[in-house]
């Protein structure tokens, strides 16, 4: 309050001043009459001064609520309205109109003919052919063994700058119904194009965060032969649910549980965390759960409806930055 | 600038052992000449075209070759100084052509230019083969968007809660018996758990019922948690989110949640504990009578149990 009169009458405006010397002189509190505001002081220090009062008393109105609310929280007992949820992004995401509702039909006869009803329907055996860029590196190279132990009937071959248009027909040959190309940048792996092989759907993501099997705190040990179970979380719309697809078809339909492993690929805000986990019940309210194997994240760039062909390829969507990424609230997958 | 023997000389002692020559690179063993005319591309007296009169290049463009000549004759029209011939695409015919017309020139020049058109071919072949192979595509990363990107991946796996998404998606596949028999754990145990919660009553009247079954002794399988717990290696490292709330409620002597006492119970069980021990535990509500699962209240001597199971 000793500040007042000499902050106001540093103002602009000498009427103003004076009906604001006096309603501040007569309020008990420092609370500022809405006209005043405290940008308009010229010399810093004094500015810095009441805006530091402004705040603190904010904060204090702020916890005086607080505590209002809870007295008659508690004064009404069970008759308290509940709780009001905080806003999240998950909450206050914008609806997407792509999101499939369980039920939809539609939905459910694309997916019976699209390319991955072979899979479902069991007739064909997942077998997938992982790959680098160009003369990859240490990092690269064990990534890629480690994705082979974690995917059941995986093999590793080495690039040595083939073209990948004339090694698709090959693996069509030899019955190979994936190919993964891992792409290396400065020594880390950093983009992944998941191709489907009969003349499936190609996906393009960005690859981050890659943790290796040593680089694992608390891990277990190395991952067994087992088919392991897939667990996909989160991917409600359209374009999420065939890389949702995607994803599952590069696992065996019959998981062998007796190796208590799974493979878990967890949609959030876009981006796909994959983790490798070993589980066990201890009793049938709690499991224990240790990861092994590797872990990455992925975020889709784009994904193509033929086999990987970046010149004539019919792209079905593509990451647009300007677009996509302008609303926080707004996901694609 | 007329270009007289002596006048030539003159010109080459100026630009050549001195520093006033602009095309002059020199570094710690050699100097090179950047003059686009030059044959050699090293500063000499005799590859300087500035210090000589009579001198000749082949320099190409677009794909096509060319031979430059300067000759005294045109010393005195700058604008005309360079001679531009264009060289036919067929290697031998071009290298005769250069001779031809160089013919009665001195032998250096002659030959440096026939070397440096056998470069310039050389590098054209080269490019039109990488044209053809498949060339890697360079993108640039934006600083920004990568920086953002980063925030935004820790941030989503910080909403993400993998783990505890995990261990109910695995929960709920075992209650929905996707599992089928591998695991013996009672079906109704779950539902108990709820109808507990809701109704006292009911369990105070079963109470009494069930206490003619102390005393009596009950063999019952071995559960599986024995087995699993002897092949999981680090199991005390193990944490699940619920793992931290029983070893709080461990310490508590007040009310304890039921999970815990089954789980706690269950660990007795598998240490080989069977059939009934002190008279002091109670049997909860059950509609079907099961051996192998007792859920305990807490009870006075609950600490002393406990201390033992763990």
């Amino acid at each position: 309050n000793f500040m007042s009169p000499e902050g106001a009458a540093k103002k602009s405006g000498a009427d103003q001043e004076e009906v604001e010397v006096k309603m501040e002189k007569t309020e008990a509190e420092a609370a500022f009459p809405p006209t005043f505001s405290v940008s308009e002081i010229k010399n810093k220090q004094r500015r810095h001064l009441m805006f530091m009062k402004l705040k603190q008393e904010k904060r204090k109105q702020k916890i005086q609520l607080k505590k209002k609310k809870k007295k008659e929280r508690e004064a009404l007992g069970d008759k308290a309205p509940p709780k009001e949820v905080p806003k999240t992004i998950e909450n206050q995401r914008v609806y997407d109109e792509t999101t499939v509702d369980p039920e939809d039909e539609e939905v459910r006869f694309d997916e019976g003919t699209d390319e991955f009803s072979a899979y479902f329907n069991g007739l064909t055996n997942p077998k997938v052919l992982i790959t680098t860029s160009d003369r990859p590196r240490g990092r690269t190279v064990k990534f890629c063994e480690q994705l082979a132990t974690v995917i059941p009937n995986a093999h590793v071959y080495y690039r040595r700058g083939l073209a990948l248009k004339r090694i698709i027909p090959q693996c069509i040959a030899r019955n190979f119904t994936y190919l993964m190309v891992i792409n290396e940048d400065r020594k880390v792996p950093n983009g992944l194009v998941l191709c489907h092989l009969p003349d499936g759907p190609t996906a393009h993501f960005k690859v981050s965060s890659v943790r290796l099997r040593k680089e694992m705190k608390r891990r277990g040990k190395d991952p067994t032969e087992h088919f392991p179970e897939v667990i996909l979380n989160n991917f409600s719309t359209r374009l999420g649910h065939s890389i949702g697809r995607l994803f599952a078809a590069l696992f065996p339909q019959d998981p062998q549980f007796v190796g208590r492993q799974v493979a878990t690929f967890h949609n959030q805000r876009d981006f796909i965390f994959f983790r490798f986990h070993r589980y066990i019940f201890k009793n049938e309210k709690k499991v224990g759960i240790q990861e092994l194997g590797p872990r990455f994240t992925l975020k889709l760039r784009s994904l193509q409806k033929g086999t990987f062909d970046s010149k004539f390829g019919e792209y079905e969507w593509v990451l647009k930055r300007h677009e996509m990424d302008a609303c926080r609230r707004k996901f694609q997958l | 600038m007329c270009f007289s023997l002596c006048c030539v000389q003159v010109i080459w002692d100026i630009i050549g052992n001195t520093q006033f020559c602009s095309f002059k690179v020199k570094t710690k063993s050699q100097s090179f000449c950047r003059n686009e005319f030059n044959v050699t591309g090293l500063c000499n007296r005799s590859s300087c075209p500035l210090a000589n009169s009579q001198y000749a290049t082949v320099r190409e463009d677009k794909g096509q070759c060319f031979l430059y000549m300067k000759v005294i004759e045109r010393a005195a029209f700058p604008a005309k100084t360079w001679e531009k011939v264009k060289l036919s695409k067929n290697y031998e015919q071009a290298l005769e052509q250069i001779d031809q017309n160089l013919l009665y020139w001195p032998r250096f020049i002659r030959h440096k230019c026939k070397q440096r058109f056998t470069k310039i071919t050389q590098y054209l072949i080269r490019m039109r083969k990488l044209v053809l192979k498949r060339r890697r595509k360079l993108v640039p990363l934006s600083r920004k968007v990568e920086r953002r990107e980063k925030r935004k991946e820790e941030k989503a796996l910080i909403a993400a809660q993998l783990d505890n998404a995990i261990e109910k998606e695995l929960l709920e596949r075992l209650k929905q018996g996707t599992y089928g028999d591998i695991y013996n754990f009672p079906v109704h145990a779950f539902d108990r758990a709820l109808e507990q919660q809701e109704d006292e009553e009911e369990e105070e009247e079963e109470e009494e019922e069930e206490e003619e079954d102390v005393g009596q002794r009950e063999y019952v399988e071995e559960e599986l948690d024995e087995s699993d717990l002897s092949d999981f290696e680090d199991m005390n490292k193990l944490r699940t989110s619920s793992d931290e709330e029983e070893e709080e409620e461990e310490e508590d002597e007040e009310d304890e949640e039921e999970e815990m006492e089954a789980e706690t119970e269950a660990e007795s069980k598998g240490r080989g504990s069977k059939g009934k021990s002190p008279a002091n535990r109670s049997t909860p509500t059950r509609k079907k009578k099961r051996a192998f699962v007792e859920i305990e209240y807490e009870q006075e001597t609950e600490p002393a149990s406990k201390t033992r199971t763990t």
